[in-house]
């Protein structure tokens, strides 16, 4: 039913159901959205012109700090840029502990997220089950780094810790208990009616939308369309394990759910893989301390999908120009198509379906001078 | 020990604020709400609005774009208010602190009761330092008072 007059609501930057300041101006007629503003910046640091007064190996720890929940994800590509300014070939152990670590990574960033998304949903007590298992998570990477957040096990031309075999024996029997627990999760997910009408049918993205949006990640998969940086332009070893790019047709909320948690079953597969794989030798060969002119670009995929960096060097221990474009600046696009149309009452689960990431994104502010 | 103090301490209500923090303090924050860490023994309840919250906790440095909005949440809250700054940024800036959109730490703009730095600090960290809040509560019970904004940089 159509009121005829739009009127304006609000949203954020302080929202119970955005964790991270960022504000959207919908318009709505009746219950209906019909137009979305996005007003981003909040989260504006000025990271990038701190990359250029920083030294190589400083400017690592920055990257952690981009973001919290893909730290490892973003030094990885840091790394990977920078060693290919220099460049440097890092040795094969190292490659496979980066590449276990961001495994675990994307699986206590998906076990968040469906945290979140049946919290969202009205759907409380799943959402304490999956962090109950994530805190799980969180104690095989401090266990293997030493710390639960921001791990800075990475490092230029390897990595900084080893993963001993008792590590690598309890890490493969946590994975046993945890895929299970997952295929536990999934059942309850679809079959339990509150959680399927709250997002089945919600938030639908086309497969071409999603294409002419520029939508990456899980968001890209859920319209059925098979991107996946680890497997079209495979860097670290995914090259050398086998894994399904998992995708779904559903194209709404409902599907990047089981999207995700189709990849934790996948992820964990693949860690199981990398463990009985693990070649032997060194963990890191030393990096030069200045780098001399050059360009490079990485490219990862990260628990929310494609994540470039782009550096470039001057002969000088620090570089002249960093840039980071984070995965949910891709997605923002989308999901503002993806709102028009939904009722008042989505808003939060449409918005928490891309799992954004505002500290990731907000790489520029804008400055209006008149106002 | 007066009855409303009493309900102060026996249940705080906290408001969670990020004011351009990286995430890491964010989620571990809501893991000391999740069933390993549990602060809700403590009767402390995570509430949407400022103008229900007693305790505000606040996590990331102070960006230029979000400090209006944090005195302004601030100034809704009711007295008396409490302030937590959970996190180096919070605490003094942290890595960006001499970033060109970055003010520094949450006591550059309003005043705070209880640091817990850390990077990000672990949910353990964060319980104990709320619990010294609590602690301050039933001792003198001094908090802030609204000068919110007295020492913006321009
Ligand atoms: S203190 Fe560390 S973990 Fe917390 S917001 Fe700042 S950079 Fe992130």
């Amino acid at each position: 039913m159509s009121y005829g007059s739009t009127i304006k609501v609000p949203f954020g930057p302080q929202h119970p159901a955005l964790k991270e300041p960022e504000y959207f101006l919908f318009e709505v007629d009746g219950d209906i959205v019909v137009k979305v503003t996005p007003r981003i910046g909040y989260v504006h640091r000025g990271v990038e012109k701190a990359f250029e007064q920083e030294t190589y190996l400083h400017n690592l720890y920055l990257a952690e700090r981009i973001c919290g929940i893909c730290s490892h994800a973003h030094t990885t590509c840091y790394t990977q840029t920078v060693e290919g300014l220099i460049p440097l070939e890092v040795p094969p152990r190292a490659v496979y502990i980066r590449l276990i670590m961001a495994e675990l990574e994307r699986l206590h960033s998906h076990s968040l997220w469906v945290g979140i998304a049946a919290h969202e949903a009205g759907f409380d007590t799943l959402f304490m089950y999956l962090w109950r298992d994530r805190e799980m998570i969180m104690d095989l990477m401090e266990e293997i780094s030493g710390n639960r957040v921001t791990h800075a096990i990475n490092t230029i031309g390897g990595v900084r810790r080893d993963i001993t075999s008792e590590q690598a024996n309890k890490i493969k029997k946590f994975m046993d208990k945890f895929e299970a627990n997952v295929k536990e999760y999934m059942k309850v997910l679809e079959t339990e009616q509150t959680f399927l009408k709250r997002t089945k049918g919600v938030g639908i993205l086309k497969p071409r939308d999603a294409i002419s949006l520029c939508a990456v990640g899980p968001t890209l998969r859920a319209s059925g369309i098979k991107s996946d940086v680890r497997a079209d332009d495979p860097y670290l070893a995914y090259g050398e394990i086998p894994f399904n790019v998992i995708t779904h047709d559903g194209c709404d909320v409902y599907a990047r759910t089981i999207v995700r948690c189709e990849e934790m079953i996948e992820s964990a597969n693949i860690i199981r893989y990398a463990l009985d794989h693990l070649p032997e030798g060194k963990i890191k060969v030393p990096p030069p301390r200045t780098i001399a002119p050059n360009e490079s670009v990485g490219r990862v995929e990260a628990p929310r999908g494609e994540l470039i960096h782009y550096a470039r060097s001057n002969g000088t221990a620090k570089p002249e120009r960093y840039k980071v474009r984070a995965p949910t600046l891709g997605n923002l696009a989308s999901v503002c198509q993806t709102l028009i149309g939904a009722h008042v009452a989505d808003i939060p689960m449409i918005l928490a379906g891309i799992d954004p990431c505002f500290s990731c994104m907000d790489r520029v502010v804008i400055i209006n001078k008149d106002a | 020990m007066s009855v409303r103090k009493w309900a102060r301490i026996r249940s705080p209500w906290l408001i969670h604020f990020n004011t351009g923090g990286c995430n890491g303090c964010d989620i571990e924050f809501v893991a000391a709400i999740t069933p390993r860490f549990d602060v809700e023994r403590f009767g402390i309840k995570l509430q949407g609005s400022p103008r229900h919250a007693d305790v505000l906790g606040v996590t990331g440095p102070i960006t230029m774009q979000i400090t209006k909005r944090l005195v302004r949440i601030y100034r809704q809250m009711p007295e008396p208010k409490f302030v937590v700054a959970i996190g180096t940024c919070a605490t003094s800036g942290g890595p960006f602190k001499d970033c060109y959109s970055v003010h520094g730490g949450v006591d550059t703009v309003i005043p705070v009761d209880v640091y817990i730095p850390g990077c990000p600090p672990k949910p353990e960290a964060i319980i104990y330092g709320i619990a010294k809040l609590l602690n301050k509560l039933s001792g003198s019970g001094s908090g802030g008072e609204d000068n919110g904004g007295h020492t913006q940089k321009t």
